[in-house]
């Protein structure tokens, strides 16, 4: 087994073999959790503090849910109505917390980079949720995880990301992570969506969506941020439909067998038609959801037991 | 007789842009006589130079001084103490401070400050609209009356071309310089790197380096308009260097600076969001670094500068999207420079140039050469003298700067101000 790193902050510096590690433990806690095997024991009597300072419903309940399967004791910090509305700074934030002897930190933030900048300042294991339009690596190995379950492998596949890249952390996560596993990655955007220098990454970059889908085995759109525009990057969501919205017609140019994902929350009828976001064949939106509890069980599993280690290293020198 | 005898020294000469072994007189505070190899002159005190360089000291054009409103950022004392010991003898003051120089009576109060803690010389550049908020021009003649030699609203960007136009064209009647912020602030809202791989792999919301070509543009034809005297900050694009090649071709009086962050520097530095790499305009990508690197060397760039931006550990120390902009420099832009000579791009006669002769010819101050009867404002160094730098260590009072444990060539072994040694505490 290797998975060596401190902290989960991002796609970019894990090694494929660590990703690897990493799905190998999530599909076996998939496989127990269908079965209702318990493992209180993994995370019993360390503490999980949940720290968003963005809005998550979906991300925050579904590494709340893995902690207590785990057997964590979880503690929710909903930012937006703390301190830091106080006027404390991020720093002064992760140091409070860190007093606290907290063991594992999730952290959700808007700015690109700020959970890199608080996990140099705490002792803990840190896992990113989210920052900005960064990384967010535990969405990447989820839908690593689905892929290979509908798949049946993680490599040379040839993998379509759609939609809003430019705004997207999920986007670059599972660029890197499918690029690492040696994936064909495909991007497809309107290109007032679509970030500069994308072709130096390794991908194909397309405009036109029926030319982008044409044979790939998986589908993965991604969710209009509208929150994050400020204005004139689409002339409007009819339009944005028509040409890039995943419909029965444009499902058609891809592999018969492709499966459909999406990171949700959707917008059906902007980005993904009703009916195929609900088609049993195709979606595996809902498996999606599945994994992602999973994925952060593992995570949470492995990121304890090199602390674990690190603190028993400690005290023998201490000793 | 003379008061100070300079000999044995590498003279390095941005004029006649040679470097050869000389020696150099000095008496009440001008310089006397240039020497060959060989000559000599009496003198009260004989300062054997060991064969280092002696060269016209440093006229930094674009200085911050938390004087008044940041003065926990950097005071008049300890910006002239990190002045001298970098080798710069002249600072040219930015009016970006809180709250902005944009009046007789606000510039009074800074030059006198200046007068009472500075060791180098100090001028001081006044705001070009009231409030740097691109409304309404300051009183442009009382100011120059104070003694204001440049006026800008540092990186603010006067958007409205009508009222641009206006102070532009009442600045050329009393002859005052402008110097323009060149960026479309349109285009560059928001962001806080260059666009492209970099801001892509980051996240981070990146502007396109055309923003400066826009900005010139646009700043080149109200010049061409209004025929003020004009200087741009910064270039730092590659795409910006023909705009700014015509203008100088057509016969407009445009110059132009670059900060020598943007020269020893580029946007991968920036690397896991360290937020002392952090600039306005951002760091940019190494074919633009080495472009006015070498319009530098040609002298289609005329001057480089610090661009000294004290800033405290409070406004870096947070995500790289809400931290400050800027770095110190005054202490590190000789070392920094030499980086240039070292890497075979530019001499050093070339870079005393930049760094010298043309800001101080830019702003009429008579200093900036080793001429006879000129201000014996003097640096002596050594080009080669390797060092670690350590941020710690720094006489500035903030200590943001991107060198940190960076290994550097030259060391300041004096610094002179009109004949006064001033680099010793």
């Amino acid at each position: 087994m290797t998975f060596n790193a401190a902290h989960l902050l991002g796609i970019e510096h894990l090694h494929p073999t660590e990703i690897t590690t990493l799905l190998d433990l999530a599909d076996r806690y998939a496989e127990e959790s269908r079965q209702g095997i318990q493992h209180k024991d993994v995370l019993a009597g360390l503490t999980q503090i949940n720290m968003f300072f963005e809005n998550s419903t979906r991300t925050q309940s579904s590494f709340e849910l893995a902690g207590k399967r785990l057997g964590a004791d979880v503690m929710n910090m909903s930012m937006a109505t703390s301190s830091v509305k106080k006027g404390e700074t991020l720093i002064d934030t992760a140091l409070t917390l860190n007093a606290m002897h907290p063991d594992l930190l999730v952290v959700r933030h808007g700015a690109s980079g700020a959970v890199d900048l608080l996990a140099q300042k705490v002792n803990c294991a840190v896992l990113n949720a989210g920052d900005g339009r960064h990384e967010h690596p535990t969405q990447a190995l989820l839908d690593a995880l689905t892929i290979r379950r509908a798949k049946g492998r993680l490599h040379r596949l040839s993998i379509a990301i759609c939609g809003d890249i430019a705004h997207s952390r999920v986007a670059r996560s599972n660029i890197m992570l499918l690029g690492k596993m040696e994936n064909r990655v495909r991007l497809i955007a309107p290109p007032t969506l679509m970030p500069s220098g994308m072709q130096e990454f390794g991908v194909e970059v397309f405009e036109d969506m029926r030319e982008g889908l044409q044979d790939v085995d998986v589908v993965m759109m991604l969710r209009l941020q509208k929150e994050r525009m400020d204005g004139g990057f689409i002339p409007s969501e009819r339009e944005y439909f028509h040409r890039y919205g995943l419909d029965a017609e444009k499902l058609s140019y891809a592999k018969d067998d492709a499966i459909v994902m999406h990171p949700g929350p959707m917008n059906r009828g902007v980005e993904i038609d009703g009916t195929i976001a609900d088609d049993i064949n195709r979606s595996v939106i809902q498996t999606q959801v599945e994994m992602g509890v999973a994925v952060r069980m593992a995570a949470m599993d492995l990121l304890a037991r090199n602390l674990r280690a690190k603190r028993a290293a400690q005290t023998n020198v201490a000793v | 007789m003379d008061d100070i005898l300079f000999h044995n020294a590498r003279l390095i000469d941005p004029v006649t842009l040679t470097d050869s072994l000389g020696a150099i007189t000095v008496k009440d505070g001008k310089i006397t006589a240039i020497l060959e190899k060989g000559e000599t002159r009496p003198a009260k005190e004989t300062i054997d130079c060991g064969g280092l360089c002696l060269a016209p000291g440093i006229v930094d054009m674009g200085v911050k001084v938390g004087e008044p409103g940041e003065r926990h950022k950097e005071s008049y004392r300890t910006a002239g103490r990190a002045a001298a010991a970098g080798g710069v003898t002249t600072i040219v003051t930015r009016p970006d401070t809180t709250a902005a120089i944009d009046t007789p009576e606000t510039l009074e109060f800074v030059a006198r400050r200046a007068q009472a803690d500075a060791k180098v010389n100090v001028c001081h550049m006044a705001a070009l609209t009231k409030g740097r908020d691109g409304r309404e021009m300051t009183e442009i003649g009382f100011l120059l009356d104070a003694g204001a030699v440049a006026f800008t609203d540092g990186d603010h960007v006067v958007t409205d071309a009508k009222i641009y136009s206006r102070a532009l064209t009442y600045a050329k009647s009393l002859g005052a310089l402008v110097i323009g912020h060149v960026q479309e602030p349109t285009l560059s809202a928001g962001s806080s790197v260059t666009s492209g791989k970099f801001a892509s792999l980051r996240g981070l919301p990146g502007v396109n380096p055309i923003a400066e070509r826009m900005g010139l543009d646009r700043d080149i034809s109200l010049i061409e308009m209004t025929g003020a005297r004009y200087h741009v900050d910064q270039i730092t694009t590659a795409r910006a260097l023909p705009a700014l090649e015509r203008a100088k071709r057509n016969g407009l009086d445009v110059t132009a600076g670059v900060g020598i962050h943007h020269l020893t520097l580029n946007e991968f530095d920036v690397a896991d969001y360290r937020t002392f790499f952090k600039f306005k305009p951002p760091l940019r990508s190494e074919e633009d670094r080495i472009a006015v690197i070498q319009a530098v060397e040609s002298g289609l760039i005329d001057v480089i500068c610090s661009m000294h931006t004290p800033q405290d550990e409070e406004s870096k120390r947070l995500p790289f999207e809400d931290a400050a902009s800027g770095a110190v420099g005054l202490e590190t832009l000789l070392p920094a420079s030499l980086r240039l000579v070292h890497a075979g791009h530019i001499t050093l006669p070339k870079l005393f140039r930049a760094l010298s002769l043309n800001p101080a010819r830019r702003l009429g101050l008579d200093c900036g050469r080793l001429i006879a009867d000129t201000p014996a404002d003097l640096v002596l160094f050594d080009p080669d003298a390797p060092f670690i730098l350590d941020r710690s260590k720094l006489r500035s009072k903030s200590k943001n700067t991107p060198f940190d444990g960076a290994r550097l060539q030259g060391t300041v072994a004096g610094t002179w101000v009109a004949g006064r040694r001033v680099d010793q505490e």
